[in-house]
């Protein structure tokens, strides 16, 4: 880098910060007012500041404030209008919370909502009360809350080392980054224990003993320290945000990117916030990366799984779900793909024999891989909480069926009663089978299984067939060093397949995943419209889910359609919920923080700074979704919505082009209308004028040139007029029998003498039957034909027409051929197109005549096509469908 | 051919709102010694008509006040004088109605003076049938309605009975258009009114054996969509 790239700022950045603006500006203003813990005077603080925007002007509505009886504060609610809370009924009880939806219909300019940390009665919209203030500041509306600092997110686990409570009740560090306003309420932990034993503090119910532990000085001044800093950090953030765009002689961080490693483990979830603080620190952006084993994992493990993704998500972690059962490789893999720099690895509790296979632990293997990535490690905290039965759950072979234990158990028993018939000094054979049978097992079954059987049939051999019989004595040494080796080559080949097994599977999970991808992509490319790629992408999403899936679209006239395609159909409370993940731009309903009582699961499709439709998926009630099938359904979404997105550029693309043809088909019709409306009339005005002085020749030449012009005029009105009756829909034909000589005769007379100076040769079968045809617009096509031929066609050219019925009877036919140069097969499609004239044409022409034959002949169900003269020149062919003529009754 | 020279020269009453086409009627129609009146709506021209009954009436069918066939039906109310309308290529369906109303013969715009007035004799010609004569000539064709009898060039041609009713059909109206409806209920009864295919296969043998050359027929004229048109005089242009 040079020197001026270092004092450049990063376009990236500027576009951050600007984005942010932007966002903030339509935003809701938040203020925090900040304290180390209960009973500093927050809600005081907060009201106070809430009574001088009243005084100010601004229009306050205070959603829900918390007095605990507490005189002074509830005088501070003198003059603000309180919203009455809302009853919610739970479990026989009603517990008073936010009415979010009141709330946000009034439209307050500014809001008052306490206890930011707060977390909702079930039932209610959002699963905390945070999230109902974000829905707020969405909503334009500025909000003023409180919060103590051992509910953020990043430093819960430091007042748990503290104070050695566990805090639940969080609120993610985001959100507070979001606050435009952070104010700390700051007591020193002196006049706190004084207005504590004033009984200045609401405690609730447990008082005693939280003031026993909670506000023991030591813990207050901790807790203090944290929440200073916590206010330093933030102050010293904006600084920097400050500063960026400046661009002075700063040291610009240089793509900074974190990565960490969650698992199922509490620890990790400590992992997480550790990491947030570390990448706050730097500035930087994070990742958080879980690796799946092929085994699915217990809902248990994936429940908390879920749950500290979930946290990394909010604390603003990129989250990469990927499969290996090679962790150390996933985890390089990911931060070389990701551009991570760092990676956060804990040190769990991992198996000490571990160390001793080889590659070593995670740690040893990503430091060996990783390059030059820096590692950290995090020791475990040793007061963290374990989880239930940690060891037993990662092994995924212990959870294979009870019936792949009777296969094992079975085989054993099998092999055993055969070889009970074998003379006795063939026990080393019975060995071999046994050791044959185990391995061959461990290609079916899982680790679990094959360790039984090995075990099993080790025991079992030795009790039945090695020397001496029916005791677990062994008589030779020879016989003990077989059992031995015989023991552990069947562990370690049954655990060596079963590996290979498991990578298999992973693999075959990978494919599968590509695979449903590729599907997808190839669907949705092929799909000609866009219908057909929801249809198919839908049908896709149900087979590979196992589930009902819908998609709202934005309807031409605005609001949430749903697609036809969908195979489940939106109530109006789901329905709500999907509009809901539609504006907010995120998840919502089932598996989410919002409204997870719903039945459904709503992944908006969003593309750049917009929602162009939502993805509802209804799995049955007893399954959930993996981390796999989410994030395979992430993808499934981002794809969809770039389909939509494409259309929604196509159909923009395509008005584009349908204006600009109206407009060239505008012109080409005005220039040609004039064209050919002038002509004849400037001849007969010319002519007429000429009429007077001419001499008696010159007269009858003159009147010759006045009523040509005039039949032109009136064909190409006649034209103009066919032309308007076919757009206009209005054209019904009314076939009638005709003779086919009367047609092609009424149409050479209709022609006239625009066909003077072409010998005409006409064939029409002298038996030919009658044909059912409307007679004025077959004349009208033919005559069209014969026109056209004359005009394209050099002077004394011949032009023919023939006329028959086709060889089976069911069509009849017309012919116009002529010897003209003919037409370039690239023109024949667009040759019956309106206002198309033939490259090589003459002048004249508006170009309607053969769009009108095309018309007039579909009218009657019939075609039109143009080919080769064999002797060269164009042949037209006019079929028309031909029922059989009924016979005139005999006379 | 000039008009009846004895008193009065028949009287035609042209009820048409464009001037143009009034001034152009007029010119052509008093050059072939017809007496013209004018009427430039459908009521002048009704009131008109009762006024002083002309021998015939020309009628355009597009008129400002009153449509054209209303004017037809009223006037059919009362007399059977000769009507003659005029109409743009477009409408068909009005000429038939026209026709079925009682129009004697349509004219289609834009037309030649020649073709005005072999119609306007055509339609006059019905007003005198004590004239009727009992042989046709028409072209090289002899037509004897009193002996049934059809000759060509001199020499006899066999129609059978259908085709001579055809061809006798519009011999009696001959310069004027007879339609399908007319024909099929005169030759197979009230109700073959849509066997067109029974006409053309007749027409289609009448012209073999009339014709000079069948597929472009001089005298047996087909009328598009309508009917049929004896053409008597070789010089009426289309």
């Amino acid at each position: 880098m040079s020197p001026s790239d270092i004092a450049r700022p990063d376009p990236d950045l500027l576009l951050a910060s600007l984005a942010a603006r932007e966002a903030r500006a339509r935003r809701g203003r938040l203020r925090v007012f900040l304290g180390m813990c209960p009973g500093v005077g927050k809600t005081y603080a907060m009201l106070r500041a809430a009574q001088q925007a009243r005084a100010a002007g601004t229009a306050v509505l205070v959603g829900i404030v918390e007095t605990h009886g507490r005189a002074e504060t509830a005088a501070l609610l003198q003059g603000l209008e309180v919203l009455p809370r809302l009853a919610v009924a739970h479990r026989g009880a009603t517990l008073p919370e936010l009415d979010l939806e009141t709330l946000r219909g009034r439209r307050p300019a500014l809001a008052v909502v306490d206890e930011l940390a707060h977390t909702n009665a079930p039932g209610s919209r959002h699963a905390k009360r945070w999230q109902d203030v974000l829905e707020l500041l969405e909503a334009g509306i500025d909000v003023y809350t409180t919060l103590n600092i051992q509910h953020v997110e990043s430093r819960a686990d430091t007042v748990r080392q503290i104070t050695g409570a566990t805090q639940r009740e969080t609120v993610p560090d985001t959100l507070l980054d979001l606050a435009d306003e952070l104010e700390l309420v700051d007591v020193t932990p002196e006049t706190l224990r004084e207005r504590l034993r004033d009984g200045k503090v609401y405690l609730g119910e447990r008082a005693a003993a939280a003031q026993e532990n909670f506000f023991q000085e030591s813990h207050l001044t901790a807790l203090r320290e944290l929440a200073l800093r916590y206010t330093a950090e933030r102050v010293e953030r904006q600084l920097r945000a400050l500063r960026a765009p400046m661009a002075k002689q700063t040291v610009w961080r240089s793509g900074e990117r974190l990565l960490v490693a969650v698992g199922p483990s509490p620890f990790s979830t400590q992992l997480v916030r550790w990491t947030r603080r570390l990448a706050a620190a730097q500035g930087a952006p994070w990742l958080a990366v879980h690796v799946e084993s092929a085994a699915p994992a217990p809902t248990e493990t994936q429940r908390r799984i879920d749950q500290n993704l979930a946290l990394a998500r909010e604390l603003g972690a990129e989250v990469v779900i990927t499969q290996d059962e090679d962790p150390a490789a996933a985890l390089v893999r990911v931060a070389l793909q990701h551009n991570a720099t760092q990676i956060v690895l804990g040190r769990p509790r991992e198996s000490p024999w571990r160390r001793w296979l080889p590659g070593g632990t995670l740690v040893d293997r990503v430091l060996r891989q990783g390059g030059n990535i820096d590692v950290y490690v995090v020791p475990a905290d040793p007061a963290g909480p374990r989880p239930p039965l940690a060891g037993l759950e990662f092994d995924p072979g212990l959870r294979s069926g009870a019936g792949e234990y009777a296969w094992a158990a079975g085989t054993v028993a099998g092999l055993t009663a055969a070889g009970l018939l074998l003379p006795a000094q063939y026990y080393l054979a019975a060995g071999l089978v046994y050791l044959l049978a185990v391995i061959l097992l461990s290609l079916r079954l899982g680790r679990g299984p094959v360790l039984a059987a090995g075990v099993l049939s080790a025991l079992t051999w030795n009790f039945l067939f090695i020397p001496p019989r029916f005791t677990f004595q062994i008589g030779k040494i020879e016989d003990g060093l077989l059992f031995g080796t015989y023991f552990v080559v069947a562990l370690v080949a049954g655990q060596l397949t079963a590996r290979i097994r498991a990578q298999a599977l992973a693999e075959h999970r990978r494919e599968g995943r590509a695979s449903a991808l590729f599907n997808l992509t190839r669907s949705l490319a092929e799909a000609r419209t866009l219908d057909a790629a929801v249809f198919a992408a839908l049908r896709q999403a149900d087979q590979l889910f196992g589930a009902q899936t819908s998609l709202l679209l934005a309807g031409p006239a605005g609001g949430y359609v749903p697609h036809f395609a969908g195979s489940f159909v939106l109530d109006e409370r789901e329905r709500a919920v999907a509009e809901w993940a539609w504006r907010h731009r995120r998840p919502a309903g089932r598996f989410t923080d919002t409204l997870p009582a719903s039945a459904g699961f709503y992944l908006p499709l969003v593309r750049a700074d917009a929602a162009v439709g939502v993805l509802g998926v209804v799995v049955p009630s007893d399954s959930r979704l993996t981390l796999a099938q989410r994030d395979l359904l992430e993808a499934f979404a981002r794809q969809l919505a770039q389909s939509v997105e494409r259309e929604h550029l196509r159909e923009a693309g395509e008005r584009e082009k349908l204006l600009a043809e109206s407009d060239r088909l505008h012109r080409t019709l005005l220039d040609s209308v004039s064209h050919e409306l002038r002509t004849p009339l400037a001849v007969i005005t010319s002519a007429a004028e000429n009429l007077d002085p001419a001499d008696a020749p010159a007269r009858v030449a003159l009147a010759g040139e006045i009523r040509t012009a005039a039949r032109r005029l009136n064909r190409l009105v006649g034209n103009l007029l066919d032309q308007t009756r076919l757009e206009s829909g209005v054209l019904r034909p009314r076939p009638d029998w005709c003779d086919p000589r009367d047609l092609v005769q009424a149409a050479v007379e209709e022609a006239g003498d625009a066909l003077a100076g072409h010998p005409l040769e006409v064939q029409v079968p002298p038996d030919m039957p009658p044909v059912r045809a409307d007679f004025a617009l077959t004349t009208q096509a033919l005559a069209n034909l014969l026109l056209n031929a004359a005009r394209h066609t050099p002077a004394a050219t011949p032009v023919f027409v023939t006329a028959g019925i086709d060889r089976d009877g069911t069509r009849v036919y017309f012919t116009v051929a002529d010897r003209g140069p003919g037409f370039p097969l690239a023109m024949r499609e667009r040759l019956f197109q309106k206002f198309e004239r033939g490259d090589v044409a003459r002048a004249g022409g508006l170009g309607l005549g053969l769009s009108i034959v095309r018309g007039f002949v579909l009218a009657q169900h019939g075609e039109v096509i143009v080919g080769e003269n064999p002797g060269g020149g164009a042949v037209f062919t006019i079929y028309l469908p031909h029922p059989p003529p009924q016979i005139p009754p005999a006379e | 051919m000039p008009a009846p020279l004895s008193p009065p020269p028949p009287a035609l009453l042209v009820i048409d709102d464009e001037v143009q086409i009034r001034r152009l009627l007029r010119v052509s129609l008093e050059a072939a010694g017809y007496r013209v009146r004018e009427a430039e709506t459908g009521r002048l021209g009704l009131q008109e008509a009762a006024t002083e009954p002309p021998d015939g009436i020309i009628l355009d069918l597009g008129l400002p006040d009153l449509d054209g066939q209303e004017v037809l039906r009223r006037l059919r109310e009362w007399t059977r004088v000769p009507v003659l309308v005029l109409s743009v290529r477009e409408r068909e369906e009005d000429k038939i109605a026209a026709l079925d109303a009682g129009a004697d013969d349509y004219l289609t715009k834009p037309f030649g003076g020649r073709e005005l007035l072999a119609r306007v004799r055509a339609v006059l010609r019905r007003a005198q049938p004590a004239d009727e004569p009992a042989v046709v000539r028409v072209g090289d064709l002899e037509i004897d309605l009193a002996a049934r009898t059809v000759r060509r060039a001199g020499s006899e041609v066999r129609l059978t009975a259908k085709e001579y009713g055809l061809l006798r059909l519009l011999v009696l109206h001959r310069g004027k258009v007879v339609t399908h409806r007319q024909l099929l209920r005169e030759l197979w009864g009230p109700h073959a009114g849509d066997q067109t295919h029974y006409l053309r296969v007749h027409m289609a043998h009448l012209r073999q054996k009339l014709e000079a050359a069948p597929h472009a027929p001089r005298h047996l004229r087909t009328e598009a969509g309508i009917g049929y048109r004896l053409v008597t005089e070789a010089d009426t242009g289309s």
